[in-house]
């Protein structure tokens, strides 16, 4: 940022710790989202990603340090002062988490008729232009449940940008994509947060595609954020965390196998080995 | 004694849960009302409801209702026979239907066909996080989910009660007049004598209309509250057929006695 004062994060987190139960998931976690920024938090599987997600959108309290989101103690939002900072959101779930009980064509219209006075006529304009985009105008009229997983993916992108909202979550927005589909969303993600101006988190373990359109990258692993930089500077990176989780390597600071525990040697003595 | 202690210690659990089980039943119930001004301003949401509750179990209450008023139209025959009043068969079968078998009958079967559908659609959307979803994109559950599918339900019922009552009427007018023989106009004038608008007939409504909110509430505070794995919906939905059924025959019990009581 050149100009002589930067603007203001939508989304800013400051010494957050997050957990279910006794289990501590992450903790120390800073960091920042600025408006037109796409911001990429990888890691591997269950190292926290969604968690962080959940934090964001105040589906879950921290229990340390603060999470504002558009200037906001996410924490301290309740009932209507939530639900109007959730409807500057839009988020892409992990699981699609369409509507089954409403075809293609309501689930992307589903926010618009919650949140607006807007005609038919343009509901119909404004939905259609979306699924343009992801490539399923002409699916708009079939049920969820006569549309493939990857398809599935591509409408629920459409419903999360409908609104065009000021903060954008993907969760794994690549998963299940054919390589045309994921070269396309990677796309649309990049142009939404350029036209719009809109903060983006992008929470994948997809290195290619994200590396591609983000503009600052978090590695998560070790319960908490051990690398960041733009792509370029992580790419360049001797860190051992950075070149194992870029490469893939199975050897490295990063364990792939899951750590043993005694609730394990106690299921195993019950099994009668050893 | 420690068997014995942990034995009124878990009676006393059961107790306690049952009791906050209610309480979490009557606070959905506020919860709903609260939110029904939904109804008015999007009744569309509660006519598809409508049409997804009722016109799917109205095949199954139409046939149910035939076969009753087949066999109340026999059994009523056989006994008015050995008193020589077989003419007060239309009367019998329809003070029977109205009071008791209509909205009775079709509460159970409510529960089973409409019920059950309604639980398992809310568990299966919480477990796949639709519910959560909508939270997320600053929609209330309650008010788009629930609260249309509550008012759906209600509706419904009475309608579904009078649909069996009536239809019951035709199969007890098919096996007494068109089967046995009974004279038509006795059958029919008899009834019109002997069936009261308000004591009868809106009791029944009314009767149908307290089956219909409970029914209703019990399957969706059945799917609300299920775990959101394959296992909690459906043990779910067979909480709400059971929990449906012992519901309606003991209100049923509680309205006849201060509805019919001398």
């Amino acid at each position: 940022m050149t100009s002589a004062s930067p603007p203001a994060p939508i989304v800013k987190f400051d010494g957050v710790s997050l957990g279910y139960g006794d289990f501590t998931v992450l903790r120390d976690v800073d960091f920042e989202v600025l408006p037109g920024q796409v911001v990429a938090m990888m890691g591997g599987s269950g190292s926290g990603k969604t968690t962080l997600l959940r934090a964001t959108t105040g589906q879950l309290e921290p229990r340390a340090g603060r999470i504002q989101v558009f200037d906001r103690d996410m924490a301290s939002l309740r009932g209507e002062a939530l639900r109007e900072a959730r409807q500057r959101m839009g988020v892409l779930f992990q699981a699609g988490a369409l509507f089954t009980d409403l075809d293609v064509f309501e689930n992307v219209a589903f926010p618009l008729r919650e949140h607006t006075c807007i005609s038919e006529h343009q509901i119909v304009e404004r939905v259609l232009d979306k699924l343009q985009a992801v490539g399923l105008r002409h699916a708009a009229h079939l049920r969820i449940s006569e549309v493939s997983g990857g398809m599935a993916r591509r409408v629920a992108l459409a419903r999360a940008v409908v609104l065009e909202p000021e903060l954008i979550l993907y969760d794994e927005p690549f998963a299940g994509l054919d390589p045309i589909s994921l070269g396309v969303t990677a796309q649309l993600i990049r142009n939404m947060a350029d036209q719009l101006g809109c903060a983006s988190i992008l929470i994948t373990h997809d290195v290619t595609e994200s590396f591609a359109i983000a503009d600052r990258v978090y590695l998560i692993g070790q319960k908490t954020l051990i690398a960041h930089g733009t792509p370029e500077a992580l790419s360049a990176s001797t860190d051992a965390y950075v070149r194992q989780f870029l490469n893939g390597e199975p050897d490295g600071p990063i364990a792939f196998h899951y750590p043993d525990t005694p609730a394990f040697q106690k299921w195993l003595a019950s099994k009668g080995r050893p | 004694m420690s068997g014995l202690t942990s034995r009124i210690a878990g009676l006393g659990r059961k107790f306690l849960s049952t009791v906050t089980g209610l309480g979490a039943f009557a606070r959905l119930l506020g919860a709903i009302l609260a939110r029904s001004g939904v109804v008015l301003r999007r009744p569309r949401l509660v006519s598809q409801q409508i049409h997804f509750i009722g016109n799917h179990s109205l095949l199954i209450i139409s046939v149910s209702g035939l076969f009753v008023g087949f066999v109340l139209g026999l059994q009523g025959y056989y006994t008015l026979n050995r008193y020589g009043s077989e003419e007060a068969l239309g009367l019998l079968v329809a003070l029977s239907l109205t009071r008791e078998l209509g909205p009775v009958v079709t509460a159970l079967l409510f529960a089973g066909r409409a019920g059950t559908s309604l639980t398992a659609e809310i568990g299966l959307m919480k477990a796949g996080e639709q519910i959560a979803a909508m939270e997320v994109m600053a929609v209330d559950p309650i008010r788009r989910v629930l609260a249309p599918r509550f008012w759906g339900g209600v509706i419904a019922m009475p309608v579904l009660a009078a649909v069996f009552s009536m239809v019951g009427v035709l199969g007890g007018w098919f096996v007494g007049v068109m089967l046995i023989g009974i004279d038509p106009g006795a059958f029919w004038s008899q009834m019109q004598d002997g069936v009261d608008v308000i004591k009868d007939v809106a009791n029944g409504v009314v009767k149908s209309l307290v089956f219909g909110v409970v029914v209703t509430l019990i399957a969706l505070y059945q799917g609300w509250t299920a775990r959101a794995t394959p296992e909690g919906v459906s043990r779910a939905t067979t909480r709400t057929v059971v929990d449906g059924a012992l519901a309606v025959l003991g209100l049923d019990f509680l309205m006849t006695a201060l509805m019919f009581a001398n």
